[in-house]
């Protein structure tokens, strides 16, 4: 069993769910049971699972139910039927004190809008999850201090939210989510509202921080490129249903639907493609001549890297693991049909 | 003509249920009163027991913690040294202890019901109306029975001027809860604070500019009320605006509306002042 087990949600917006949740049970559509009941369905029989230390991306257009579908997870929404489950405890069935201390000890959020306290410095807000929790004063500004600094923002702890750029709000709130050192961090479109280079910044951080932490991030967004750029696995969902969860390499060369191509269409192929996703597997040892080490890639390696020495040797490209090991080959020609799905590359 | 046989004996039911408070509940009112009526004694007597330059000296100095404006608080000394003039000192400071323990009263009771209407729809669609019906009913109506449960005086006069300056502090308290950013409220939900910690860490910090304007408005409202409440035996300033009334003495009721308006000019910059202050998030104390 994963880490976190979501199973059969559904989440149905207005005065008497229950009536509209058998119509989404039978297998109702959206519009269908809104014209019906005037209830709305955020999330329709929804079930993921996300496995320890992943990032795991869901993304959707707005209305899709991706925000919804995160508040789940700490239970600021509840859901109409199903299950949620954290390492095998059922986090529906906690009462509030429970739930509250689930939240103080397991849980980090960080938000669209950044969610700051505006009458609080820096400080202050950094160290609020600790203070919540009933950490000591010198403690939690020790540990606030940490956390500050680590997310660039020293000489800054005395500042007013209001006082700083988007991006460094964003910092603050990214530090804010960390001091309490979560098992899981829950990313609400938290780079959305950020220009594009500041984003382009934050998303880098993040993964920097993800390669030392190794945190469970459950990451919402409605920006593919952001997806397929932090995500290890990706979820798509559309009007409240989970239309496909994968890598992001199986994403794109294996989109479920129309609306996952449509989406898929405008991607940067050779930015997220990578070696071990198009190669053809071999197995087999290298030998002398063959240890020329200019048509040699790793697994990881993006498309971009790849087409120069495509272009530049008619000889399949080698794919070798961390251990020198032949595992594939690449042609030319695949190089080609893989990235000739994007248009104007 | 409406039909008499319709007719709802309403004014009736209400008088009989005022005899059987007073018969029952009698001396349980008087308790309250006399405990009430004990405070506002013993704050008159500081106030006119002072000498009138410590109380210009104390003005000074709240709104100087309020303002850091030293012109301000010029203007408003020289104000409550107008009132002085004006030979009506004595009598401002009556009035003054009679709205501190009116204002504070208004604020202990409405702080938290606007408090409690924030939190409740149910409970906020009920209040409304009663704080519609507590501004417009004509305060004599209410009068009568306050006098008949507390008999004349001041402590009916502090209950009337609650029952009209509570509103703003009750309605604004709830607006400005209501108005912190959602947000905020989920941001400090997901760090797992409690409803105690969300109300005292979140919510009041970032109504109470809302909360100040409340009991600023509260205030003004509680000093209009003051001639009012001169009619029921309340002494102050108001006593010599009806003074002024019943001998035709123009320029006496002058005088003393000169001194009410100087009286409310002071305290609404002073309470202006606290509201700024609490909406200053960034600039801080150390600006």
């Amino acid at each position: 069993m994963s880490y976190i087990e979501i199973r059969n949600i559904f989440k149905i917006f207005g005065p008497n769910p229950q009536a509209a949740l058998e119509l989404a049970k039978s297998g109702s559509d959206k519009e269908e049971i809104l014209a019906k009941t005037g209830h709305t369905v955020g999330l329709d029989d929804v079930s993921l699972s996300i496995e320890q230390g992943e990032t795991f991306v869901i993304m959707g257009l707005s209305g899709s139910g991706k925000s919804t579908l995160i508040r789940h997870l700490n239970r600021l929404i509840d859901p109409t039927a199903g299950e949620i489950s954290f390492g095998g405890e059922n986090i529906l069935a906690m009462d509030i004190p429970t739930l509250n201390a689930f939240r103080r000890k397991r849980l980090g959020m960080v938000f669209q809008r950044f969610g700051l306290l505006p009458h609080r410095n820096v400080m202050d807000n950094v160290a609020y999850g600790l203070e919540i929790q009933g950490t000591d004063r010198k403690t939690r500004e020790d540990i606030a201090r940490k956390w500050i600094e680590r997310v660039g923002l020293a000489g800054y702890e005395n500042k007013f939210p209001d006082q700083l750029s988007g991006g460094m709000q964003q910092r603050v709130g990214l530090a804010r989510a960390l001091a309490t050192d979560p098992e899981v961090l829950l990313m609400d479109e938290a780079f959305s509202a950020l220009d594009p280079l500041i984003r382009s910044d934050m998303q880098e951080e993040l993964m920097k921080l993800q390669a030392e932490l190794h945190k469970t991030i459950v990451f919402i967004t409605h920006d593919l490129d952001e997806a397929l750029r932090i995500g290890d696995r990706i979820a798509i969902l559309k009007d409240g249903k989970l239309v496909q969860v994968g890598r992001p390499e199986e994403i794109i060369l294996n989109p479920a639907d129309d609306y996952v191509q449509a989406f898929t269409r405008d991607v940067n192929r050779g930015k997220v493609l990578r070696a071990k996703s198009i190669m053809e597997p071999t197995t087999g040892t290298i030998s002398g001549d063959q240890a020329d080490t200019s048509q040699v890639v790793r697994p990881d390696t993006v498309l971009d890297d790849i087409l120069p020495m495509a272009l530049a040797s008619d000889q399949a490209i080698r794919v070798l693991d961390r251990n020198d090991k032949l595992i594939g080959t690449i042609k030319r020609q695949q190089v080609i049909t893989a990235l000739s799905h994007s248009p104007a590359n | 003509m409406f039909p008499e046989q319709l007719n709802v004996p309403l004014g009736k039911w209400v008088n009989q249920f005022v005899d059987w408070l007073v018969i029952n509940y009698g001396a349980a009112f008087e308790a309250f009163a006399d405990s009430l009526l004990t405070v506002l004694v013993a704050l008159e007597q500081v106030l006119r027991g002072a000498p009138w330059w410590l109380v210009l000296i104390a003005i000074a100095a709240i709104t100087w913690h309020a303002s850091r404006n030293w012109k301000l608080v010029l203007g408003l000394v020289v104000a409550m040294f107008v009132i002085g003039t004006l030979g009506l000192w004595d009598k401002a400071m009556q009035t003054l202890a009679l709205m501190i323990v009116a204002t504070s009263l208004s604020v202990i009771i409405g702080v938290p019901v606007g408090i409690a209407m924030a939190m409740s729809n149910r409970l906020r669609a009920i209040m409304l109306p009663i704080l519609d019906t507590m501004q417009t009913m004509p305060s004599f109506v209410y009068l009568i029975p306050a006098l008949m449960l507390f008999g004349l005086g001041k402590v009916p006069a502090i209950l009337a001027t609650v029952i009209y300056a509570a509103p703003p502090v009750i309605r604004l308290t709830d607006l400005g809860i209501r108005l912190v950013d959602p947000e905020v409220l989920e941001a400090s939900r997901s760090f797992g604070a409690s409803r105690k910690q969300i109300l005292f860490g979140v919510q009041l910090p970032l109504a109470l500019p809302n909360i100040m304007a409340g009991i600023n408005q509260t205030t003004m409202m509680s000093i209009s009320m003051v001639v009012i409440a001169s009619m029921i035996g309340a002494r102050g300033l108001g006593e010599q605006v009806l003074m002024g009334i019943q001998r035709l003495d123009v320029g006496a009721g002058m005088e003393a509306g000169i001194a009410i308006v100087l009286l409310a000019v002071v305290f609404d910059r002073i309470g202006q002042a606290y509201g700024k202050r609490s909406q200053r998030t960034s600039s801080g104390e150390d600006a």
